[in-house]
């Protein structure tokens, strides 16, 4: 297939229908509309099905029922309707069925704006429905990325019987670049043995979440985690840039590692030995890179869209080896390459403070970078 | 000579195949085991238990699918018509219901139950209006009557300050997706043969793809309205079915040439 110009939204969508998504439930909300805009058109023209939701509540519990069938099943939204959509997530995580979700993420909090941002980090990574279960969870940071791993995300969800994420901001699916989408694959026909489809001759299937003795949610609890422990030895991805003799090292996911790529490689042409890690897996985590990192490199520089909460995943990682510095722009904007080259010419020169939280030093630094 | 016993034995009752062999968790004298029963003789009549996937809600009725012998997914509170929505839009050849309470129904899940019903999903509702939450031990619900006392309208239901009771049957047979919208009750024999007819007339809405039908079922909760089961079809008959008038109160044109 060639390369097409496609809109980050849109390509998604694409992506899901060949990769052989059956059922797509949604409701529309900015900046994410266009992908429920092409599923709309094109799930009826190919026979596959397609609802307008009432709400995210509505859209996530569809997702749910479906997902129930065995068959391969998506929604989307952004930041407040997947809020709004936590309660069906943790219902779909306690009955361990695949769905693959896309939060195309905006600024926060509350109805926030309509801009890029990266502050659902900690509701997908670190939870936000009830109960202990984890979210698989891809950053892409192109559209040629987002079309992969949304390919990539049915593939993993299946595998794990999990809820696959694929987390991108706002201006990633707004945006248009040239990508290649795959190829359009058969429907699946055959359908695991856990499926409720109420086929007859099948033994009676039931699919729930409760385990009333608490003996019994235990071992299911038990088994989610054991389960994610497969997932976290087999399904870590990152991609370095730089880094073979990197003194600084950048740590940034999605839009922000991609302006962070842009600050280092300018940095380099200054003589400043920078390197980048992108995290692509948010859940898993690369902790063993960053431990690594902590190893080879002099100080880290974390960048993020949101107030630092990937930032305590890296200190946790770091565990004061070596200085951690923080930059973000929150609230909708996107970081420009020369803020964070500014932040890494500043560590390349001066000797770095290890008192204090990095979060609390770029807070204070805030002010002159509002301005 | 001596009839043996073999010979006069005709079996002319026995459990519905499509109900499990198990003891229910419902309380002494509770409808909810009365309404189990038709929908699965229901099934049974029309062949569809080996075709089903029943949605079971939140509340007294969340275990439903321990009873049920078909398939069976569990919502999240409210939820039960997006979950059916789902199952039914992958499998639209299979017969999907869900099996609600009113908290569940007529509460915290009115969005979803609304707008099915306004799309027109071709699902069954089986709506069981008890006129408290049954689970959580007789709360005020949405369909508790004007005074009546629970454990949270302590002196009584007061409509000034905790609004006026929902009639669903009513209220979902304005919506133009409905094409089956009715009430029956539970509360003496010929009321339960009129349920059952009425049950059986939702699911064959379904098998037409005529639409959204939706049964609701006037039923007692002697435990937490403190009255022996006797005394509680007695209060259906003169509290709750003055204020829940029985009908059928949307009724698509193309049934009248179905008959049961």
């Amino acid at each position: 297939m060639a390369k097409e110009l496609l809109k980050g939204n849109v390509a998604i969508a694409e992506a899901a229908i060949r990769a052989g998504l059956q059922a797509y439930f949604g409701y529309p909300i900015t900046p994410q509309t266009e992908l429920l805009e092409w599923m709309s058109a094109r799930m009826p023209e190919l026979g596959r099905a397609f609802v307008q939701a009432e709400s995210e509540l509505g859209a996530i519990n569809m997702v749910y029922g479906a997902a129930c069938t065995g068959a391969r099943v998506m929604t989307s939204s952004s930041s407040p309707g997947i809020s709004l959509m936590m309660e069906g997530i943790s219902y779909i995580a306690g009955t361990e069925l695949p769905a693959v979700i896309v939060d195309v993420m905006r600024g926060g909090p509350g109805l926030g704006n309509i801009a890029p941002a990266q502050a659902d980090y900690n509701q997908i990574v670190h939870g936000g429905g009830h109960g202990d279960y984890n979210l698989l969870v891809l950053a892409p940071s192109s559209v040629q990325e987002a079309v992969d791993l949304t390919v990539l995300a049915f593939d993993l969800a299946e595998k794990y019987r999990t809820i696959v994420v694929v987390l991108l901001d706002g201006s990633l699916g707004q945006m248009m670049e040239p990508a290649e989408l795959p190829p359009m694959k058969p429907l699946k026909t055959a359908y695991p043995e856990w499926a409720a489809r109420g086929e007859p001759g099948d033994s009676r299937r039931v699919l729930s979440s409760i385990y009333l003795d608490p003996p019994a949610e235990e071992v299911a609890n038990v088994r989610i985690l054991n389960r994610w422990k497969e997932v976290e030895a087999n399904e870590v991805r990152y991609k370095e840039y730089m880094l073979e003799d990197a003194k600084i090292a950048v740590v940034g996911f999605g839009t922000s590692g991609r302006v962070a790529l842009s600050a280092a490689r300018a940095a380099r042409a200054e003589g400043i030995p920078v390197g980048l890690l992108r995290p692509v897996t948010l859940n898993p985590f690369p902790n063993k890179q960053i431990e690594q990192l902590a190893e080879t490199v002099d100080s880290i520089l974390v960048v993020e869209m949101n107030a630092g909460q990937m930032l305590e995943d890296v200190l946790r990682d770091v565990k004061g080896r070596v200085p951690v510095e923080f930059f973000a722009r929150v609230g909708g904007i996107v970081p420009l390459p020369d803020e964070i080259l500014n932040e890494i010419r500043r560590m390349a020169s001066q000797p770095l403070s290890t008192t204090g939280h990095p979060r609390d030093r770029w807070l204070k630094r805030m002010p002159q970078i509002m301005a | 000579m001596t009839i043996t016993a073999p010979e006069l034995e005709k079996t002319i009752y026995t459990r519905p195949e499509s109900l499990t062999s198990v003891q229910t968790h419902y309380c002494p004298g509770c409808t909810h085991g009365v309404a189990h029963r038709l929908v699965a003789e229901v099934l049974d009549e029309m062949g569809l238990r080996e075709k089903t996937v029943g949605v079971a809600s939140v509340g007294c009725s969340v275990f439903a699918y321990n009873y049920f012998e078909v398939d069976f997914v569990q919502a999240p509170h409210g939820r039960a018509p997006a979950m059916a929505t789902g199952v039914k839009r992958v499998l639209p050849d299979r017969t999907v219901f869900t099996y609600q309470g009113d908290g569940d129904m007529a509460s915290i899940g009115m969005g979803e139950i609304v707008a099915a019903a306004a799309r027109g999903e071709n699902i069954t509702v089986i709506f069981i209006n008890n006129a408290n939450y049954g689970m959580t031990g007789g709360q005020m619900a949405p369909t508790t009557l004007p005074g009546q006392k629970t454990t949270s309208s302590p002196n009584g239901r007061d409509v000034e300050t905790q609004g006026y009771p929902v009639r669903a049957a009513e209220l979902l047979a304005t919506l133009e997706g409905t094409s089956y919208s009715v009430r029956r009750s539970l509360h003496d024999p010929k009321s339960i043969r009129n349920a059952k007819r009425a049950i059986r007339t939702a699911f064959e809405v379904q098998q037409r793809g005529l639409g959204f039908s939706m049964v609701e079922l006037l039923s007692i909760c002697p435990t937490n309205w403190g009255m022996s089961a006797i005394n509680a079809m007695h209060w259906i008959e003169e509290k709750m079915i003055p204020f829940y008038p029985l009908g059928d109160y949307k009724v698509h044109p193309m049934l009248a040439e179905v008959k049961i």
